[in-house]
C-alpha cells in the first residue's frame, strides 16, 4: 500500500500540470455545489424557524362545546403526529383581539356578536415538506368539528414552490457540475495512462498483475478528489468568512440574517463525494482503456 | 522411444503456426527445449524469430498448435493468471524498455514488487544482481543517462532478479557495441550455467561464433531451416 502511495505521488508531481488541472476542476464544481448546499441548508433553517415546526390554526364549527373537546383532541391525535394542542376559545381570542387593536375597539364593541370562531392551536411534530402539512391539514378539515384549518397555504406555500424549483436548479446544476468534474477526472486518468503507456507496457511484461498496475491511478484520483473537495470548501470558508463579517459589520443592525456555514456532516459528506468523484473518474476510463 | 518421458523437457511446442493476415510468420514449428539449455535463435530478418519468443511468453497468441511450459498449456492459460506465467521468465530486448522515469534501482526493483515481495529483501536482492551486473554504482540513476551497454545491463539485471526459469532475449546485442555486447553474452552463458534455460534470438552470426556451447536453431520464412549443436 505504501508502496503504491509513494508511487502515485511520484506520478502527480511528474504530471504536475495536469494534476493541478484536475484539482482545480474537482475544487470549482465543489464550490458550486457548496454554495448551493450553503445556501439550501441556510433556507431550509429559515423556513424551518419562520413556520415555527409546522404550526397550525384549526377553526371549529360555530356549533362547537367545550364537552366535544377530548373526542376532538383524540381523532385529530389519531391522524398525525402532534406535538402540541392548545384551544383557544372564542371569546379568548375575541378579548386577545381587543387588546391587539386598542384603537379600533369602538369598532369592535359595536359588534352585535363576536365574530370568531373557536379555535385549536396545533404544532406537528415533524415534517419534510409542505405536501405533508398540507396532506395533514386536509384530513383535519375532513373531520365535522373542523370547520377550516389555516397553516399558511398562502405566503408560505407560494415561498415553499420558489424554494422547490430553486432546490430542483440546484440539483441540476449539482449533476452537471458533478459530470463536468467527473468528465475531466477521468480523462486526465486517461492522458496519465497514454503518457506512461511503455511503463504499463513493461510492467505487464515482468508479470505485474492488473490491479498492481491500476492501484497508482486509484490512488492518484483519490488523492485528487479529496484535495480537490478540500480546496473548493476552504475556499467558500474564506468567502464565507469575509461575507458574513460585512454582514455583521455593516447590516448586523438593521437585519438579522444569521447565516451559518455547513454542517460538519455536510462537510464530511461533501469531501467523501468528491473523493468518490475521483475513484468514479478512475475507474470509469481505466473500465475503458482496458476494455 | 520413451525419448520424450526420459527428458526434462520445459519448453514444447506441437505444430505450432502464427499467422498475420493470412501470412505465416511460424509455420508448423515443433521444438522441444530442455531445462537449462543455451538456445540460439538464429535466422535473417524477418524469418520469425521475434514472433517465437513472443508466443511463448503470451504477447501473441498462436493461430494453431500447442505450446507446453513446464507442463503448463499456454492456451489454457487466463488473463488472471497471465501475469504469473511472466514470472517464470526474463526477458530482455533490443531497446531495453526501461522505465525512463524510473531510476536504475526501481526498474529492477519493479520486478519483486510485481511479485509482492517484500521491501527489505527487495532491496538486498536488487542491490545484488546489480553488483553481479556492474551497475551497483548507477543505482541511481536514471536509464537515459545510461549508455546502451550501461541499460541493457540494467535491463539484463531486471531479467535475472526475479530468480526466473527461462531467460527470453531477443536481439539484446543489437544495438551494442562488441565488447558491451560480448559482456551481455557473458553474462547470460554465466546464469545459464547457474541452471537456467536461456533463449537468445539474434541475426547476427557473429554472436554464434564467440559463444562456446549450446544449440543454435536456425529459421528462415516461419520455418526452422536446421538445428545445429554448438561446441
Ligand atoms: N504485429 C504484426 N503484424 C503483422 N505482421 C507481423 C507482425 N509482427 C511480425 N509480423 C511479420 O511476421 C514476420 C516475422 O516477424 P519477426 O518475428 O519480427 O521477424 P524477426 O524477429 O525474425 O526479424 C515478418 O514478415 C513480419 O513482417
Ligand atoms: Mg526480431
Amino acid at each position: 500500500m505504501a508502496h503504491f502511495v509513494k508511487k502515485a505521488f511520484s506520478d502527480i508531481r511528474s504530471n504536475r500540470f495536469l494534476n493541478l488541472i484536475t484539482i482545480i476542476t474537482i475544487a470549482l464544481s465543489i464550490l458550486v455545489v457548496s454554495i448551493f448546499l450553503l445556501f439550501f441548508e441556510n433556507s431550509s433553517r429559515i423556513i424551518e424557524s419562520w413556520n415555527q415546526g409546522g404550526r397550525a390554526m384549526v377553526y371549529l364549527v360555530d356549533n362547537f362545546t367545550l364537552d366535544m373537546l377530548p373526542e376532538l383532541k383524540t381523532r385529530m391525535k389519531a391522524l398525525g403526529d402532534i406535538d402540541e394542542m392548545v384551544y383557544i376559545s372564542k371569546e379568548e381570542a375575541f378579548d386577545k383581539l381587543k387588546n391587539e387593536m386598542s384603537s379600533q375597539t369602538t369598532f369592535l364593541k359595536n359588534l352585535k356578536e363576536n365574530p370568531l370562531p373557536d379555535a385549536l392551536e396545533i404544532r406537528m411534530k415533524s415534517y419534510n415538506s409542505f405536501d405533508e402539512i398540507q396532506q395533514f391539514a386536509e384530513k383535519i378539515k375532513a373531520l365535522e368539528m373542523v370547520d377550516d384549518v389555516e397553516y399558511g397555504q398562502g405566503w408560505l406555500g407560494k415561498f415553499l414552490n420558489i424554494f422547490n424549483l430553486f432546490k430542483i436548479t440546484g440539483y441540476a446544476m449539482c449533476s452537471m457540475f458533478f459530470l463536468i468534474a467527473l468528465f475531466i477526472t477521468s480523462n486526465t486518468v486517461r492522458l496519465a495512462f497514454y503518457s506512461r503507456k511503455l511503463e504499463v507496457e513493461i510492467m505487464r511484461l515482468v508479470g505485474a498483475s492488473e490491479s498492481f498496475i491500476k492501484a497508482p491511478f486509484y490512488v492518484a484520483g483519490l488523492f485528487q478528489g479529496f484535495f480537490g473537495g478540500l480546496l473548493g470548501l476552504l475556499v467558500l470558508l474564506a468567502t464565507y468568512l469575509m461575507i458574513s463579517s460585512g454582514i455583521s459589520q455593516n447590516l448586523a443592525s438593521y437585519i438579522y440574517i444569521d447565516i451559518r456555514f455547513l454542517s460538519v456532516k455536510m462537510i464530511l459528506l461533501i469531501i467523501m463525494a468528491s473523493t468518490f468523484l475521483g475513484w468514479f473518474g478512475c475507474y470509469l476510463s481505466l473500465k475503458q482503456i482496458l476494455k | 522411444m520413451n525419448d520424450i518421458d526420459t527428458k526434462n523437457s520445459i519448453i514444447r511446442l506441437f505444430n505450432v503456426s502464427k499467422r498475420y493476415k493470412g501470412k505465416f510468420a511460424l509455420e508448423n514449428i515443433s521444438l522441444d527445449i530442455e531445462q537449462g539449455e543455451f538456445i540460439f535463435i538464429s535466422g535473417p530478418s524477418g524469418a520469425g524469430k521475434s514472433t517465437l519468443l513472443k508466443v511463448l511468453y503470451l504477447a501473441e497468441k498462436v493461430s494453431e498448435g500447442q505450446i507446453l511450459i513446464d507442463g503448463m498449456n499456454l492456451a489454457r492459460i487466463s488473463s488472471a493468471r497471465l501475469p504469473f506465467l511472466r514470472r517464470r521468465f526474463g526477458m530482455v530486448f533490443q531497446d531495453f524498455k526501461l522505465i525512463p522515469t524510473r531510476t536504475v534501482f526501481e526498474n529492477v526493483a519493479l520486478v519483486l514488487e510485481a511479485a509482492g515481495e517484500k521491501p527489505s529483501f527487495i532491496r538486498k536482492k536488487v542491490m545484488q544482481v546489480l553488483r553481479t551486473t556492474g551497475m551497483e554504482k548507477k543505482a541511481k540513476y536514471y536509464p537515459p543517462t545510461l549508455s546502451g551497454g550501461e541499460q541493457q545491463r540494467v535491463a539484463v539485471a531486471r531479467a535475472v532478479v526475479g530468480d526466473p526459469s527461462i531467460i527470453l532475449a531477443d536481439e539484446p546485442t543489437g544495438s551494442l557495441d562488441t565488447k558491451s555486447a560480448q559482456a551481455i553474452l557473458d553474462f547470460l552463458m554465466e546464469y545459464n550455467k547457474r541452471g537456467a534455460t536461456v533463449l537468445v534470438a539474434s541475426h547476427n552470426l557473429h554472436l554464434l561464433e564467440s559463444s562456446v556451447r549450446g544449440r543454435n536453431i536456425e529459421i528462415k520464412n516461419g520455418r526452422i531451416e536446421r538445428t545445429a549443436k554448438m561446441l
